[in-house]
């Protein structure tokens, strides 16, 4: 069965409405980090079907790229909340607005 | 020569140099002896000079030193001009500022900053100097300027005291109005001919077209009217007075005022290509000479009535300029400057004795106890007051008998004038050493004593100058004369019809009849009175209202103007403009800050709308 390119762009843009729509509802860091994930997934899985789609390798090992920056933004990210949490015993982001103008 | 026409300037500055670097480790005696060593040996050595010059194959001479400016086409040596003319103003300058230097380490003993006193009088010498033997009239002008700033210190010398601080400013103010006129006039001969220096100058002076000519002229006046103190700027001079009476001497005898109608002189070739100039600096210096004569009749200041007739005098001298009687100028300059320093010490004698007294209403009856100032204040009077036959005799009639040629009017002006200087001399010797004695209040009922040995020996040297200084230009001894040794750095000569000795013996007839009309009138006018309305009105007594007039135009609109400033234009404009950036950047800052809102879903929200934005024009590209 050959599934074709569309229903993965389609895919992809639903995973990255879901995470955008979570980003800017939620309160909970952890909660926005996982929906930037879905988001930098929902990145990937474009990269990985025009990639296949147009027979170029290029796409594909952009994705690890992605990967390796994804995971050492959500250590040094999660590092914070984590230090965060100790302070406030809160996560929620709408706390940490000290700094607005 | 050169090395003797070098050291003549060299030794004031040298003896600037050793009391500015060194002058605490000297007593204050030692500083004035060798501030007046210095000037003295300059005097010595201008007469070598002098004698090298009558001796020598060339009357001219100039003594290359350095090359001190090269830009483009102006060149600008250091170097000194030898000449007869120059030589006279040295000897001269010298010799009675030396005399000065003396009389000075006896009036200055006690006062505060002795050493700067005299430090201020060195520099006030060697600038002098090199204005007067400079080749080139930009190193004229650096002696002008310096001549023009030692006169700012000394005339306020007494710093604290309001009066002094506000006359060195006024003099050194009205100075640069005057120094204007010589940069022009530099400007000009710079842009028409491409030299400064004199000889060169000169040479091309015919290359000047007639109103160049007039225009240079013109502007020479208006330096000579700064510094030389001739209307429309020569109510600096009285307020000059305020510095210690030396310095009154040095500035109206032999440095300072002289400086202005040396220039004149100088420049005679130039002078010689305009007439209608030479006809405005004869104008001027007549009315000038009349004019400040009626303000010394109504001074009561000892030291202003002395300041009015310099300012009259030095009129004469620019009226014998524009008359084109030039050597008659510098021979009245030279009497001048024995009679007049011979008057202001024998003045500061007189004030030293009544510890301070300018005042001529608290003098009077002076003359039995001042046995050596009175005797040679009386022959500095009948000198300036034009008696034969004293050199002012002379050098006056010299000027008169000139302008008779010249112009008939500026004559009568001058005749007048005479009378009144023979009226306000004659009025200040009878308040000062006749009459009542009044000064017994400033005494503490003391008997005034005669000044220090230091103070009347130039008294006496320059009373005795006073008596012989007219043998220097005597009328039938023409041309082996101060004049025939003169004449030839002149170039040019007006030529006028020369009055036949009939003619000249009546001028002089009528110079000796208005002069001891004008005595006789002072004698019985002032004989019985110290002050009176009628003979002292007001209008003169106020300088014609010339300070009120300059207020008036200049100073109170410039008041105005800057009260406006003060009131509107700063804090309205300035500080509006300053406060109207300050307040926009708040106000716009105000708008923004609010984006700031601290919601990190805020931020985010408006990264989605702004990639929502380019997704979209992008397709909307595409498509």
């Amino acid at each position: 069965m050959n599934v074709p390119a569309a229903w993965y762009l389609i895919l992809a843009a639903i995973l990255f409405g879901i995470g955008a729509f979570g980003l800017l509802t939620r309160r909970s860091a952890l909660i926005m980090f996982m929906c930037i994930e879905l988001m930098l997934n929902a990145v990937t899985l474009t990269f990985v079907t025009f990639s296949r789609t147009l027979g170029d390798i290029g796409g594909q090992a952009s994705v690890f790229f992605v990967m390796v920056v994804a995971a050492a933004e959500v250590t040094v990210g999660l590092g914070i909340v984590v230090a965060v949490f100790r302070r406030r015993s809160s996560t929620s982001v709408d706390e940490l607005s000290e700094m607005k103008g | 020569m050169a090395h003797v026409a070098t050291l003549i300037i060299l030794f004031p500055l040298m003896g600037f140099l050793i009391v500015v670097i060194n002058g605490k480790w000297f007593s204050e005696r030692a500083v004035g002896a060798i501030a007046t060593g210095v000037v003295a040996t300059s005097f010595v050595t201008s007469v070598i000079a002098f004698v090298l010059l009558l001796g020598g194959a060339k009357r001219e001479v100039t003594v290359q030193l350095f090359t001190w400016i090269t830009v483009g086409t102006l060149h600008v040596p250091a170097a000194l001009l030898v000449d007869p003319l120059s030589i006279t103003m040295c000897l001269f300058v010298t010799g009675i500022s030396a005399l000065i230097h003396l009389y000075s380490m006896g009036y200055m003993k006690g006062e505060r900053d002795y050493r700067k006193f005299f430090l201020y009088m060195n520099l006030f010498v060697f600038s002098m100097l090199l204005l007067v033997l400079a080749n080139n009239l930009v190193l004229t002008f650096v002696g002008w300027e310096g001549v023009g700033v030692c006169s700012y210190w000394l005339v306020s010398y007494y710093f604290d005291r309001d009066a002094a601080a506000s006359a060195g400013k006024k003099a050194f103010i009205y100075n640069r109005v005057g120094d204007v006129g010589l940069l022009i006039a530099m400007f000009l001969i710079f842009s028409h001919l491409h030299t400064l220096t004199y000889r060169t100058v000169f040479a091309h002076a015919g290359a000047l077209s007639p109103t160049v000519a007039t225009l240079v002229v013109l502007a020479l006046l208006l330096a000579a009217t700064g510094k030389s103190a001739q209307i429309p700027l020569f109510n600096w001079l009285p307020d000059a007075m305020e510095g210690p009476t030396p310095v009154s001497a040095l500035i109206h005898a032999a440095t300072m005022v002289t400086a202005g109608v040396y220039l004149l002189v100088r420049m005679s070739p130039v002078l010689a290509l305009s007439s209608s100039g030479r006809m405005t600096i004869a104008v001027v210096g007549g009315l000038t000479a009349f004019v400040a004569a009626t303000i010394a009749t109504s001074q009561r200041d000892i030291k202003k009535v002395l300041a009015f007739s310099t300012v009259s005098q030095i009129g004469y001298m620019v009226l014998a300029v524009g008359a084109g009687a030039y050597s008659a100028a510098i021979f009245l300059m030279i009497s001048h400057a024995f009679f007049k320093a011979l008057l202001f010490l024998g003045s500061g004698s007189v004030i030293h004795s009544l510890h301070g007294e300018q005042d001529m209403r608290k003098m009077g009856g002076l003359a039995k106890y001042l046995p050596l100032t009175f005797p040679t204040f009386l022959v500095g009077w009948l000198t300036i007051s034009g008696i034969p036959p004293f050199a002012g005799f002379w050098s006056k009639g010299e000027v008169l008998t000139n302008v008779f040629e010249f112009s008939k009017p500026l004559w009568v002006l001058g005749v007048v004038t005479a009378m009144l200087t023979g009226y306000y001399m004659s009025r200040l010797f009878v308040l000062t050493f006749r009459g009542t004695e009044r000064f017994r209040e400033d005494t503490h009922g003391e008997d005034p004593h005669e000044a220090p040995w230091v103070m009347t020996l130039p008294l006496v040297v320059l009373a005795g100058l006073s008596v012989l200084g007219g043998v220097l230009d005597l009328p039938w001894i023409h041309g082996a004369s101060l004049a025939g040794f003169l004449d030839p750095t002149f170039g040019f000569i007006p030529a006028h019809a020369h009055a036949s000795t009939l003619a000249q013996v009546t001028l002089a007839a009528v110079d000796v009849v208005v002069a001891v009309a004008g005595v006789m009138a002072a004698f019985a006018i002032w004989r019985d009175r110290v002050s009176s309305d009628r003979f002292e009105p007001s209008f003169l007594e106020h300088v014609w209202r010339w300070d009120d007039a300059y207020d008036a135009a200049i100073g109170r609109p410039l008041t105005a103007a800057s009260q406006y400033g003060d009131d509107v234009i700063e804090p309205r404009v300035i500080d509006g403009a300053v406060g109207a950036v300050a307040v926009g950047v708040r106000r716009s800052a105000e708008g923004v800050r609010k984006v700031q809102s601290g919601f990190v879903r805020h931020y985010a929200l408006a990264t989605v709308l702004g990639m929502a934005v380019i997704v979209i024009f992008l397709l909307a590209r595409a498509g």
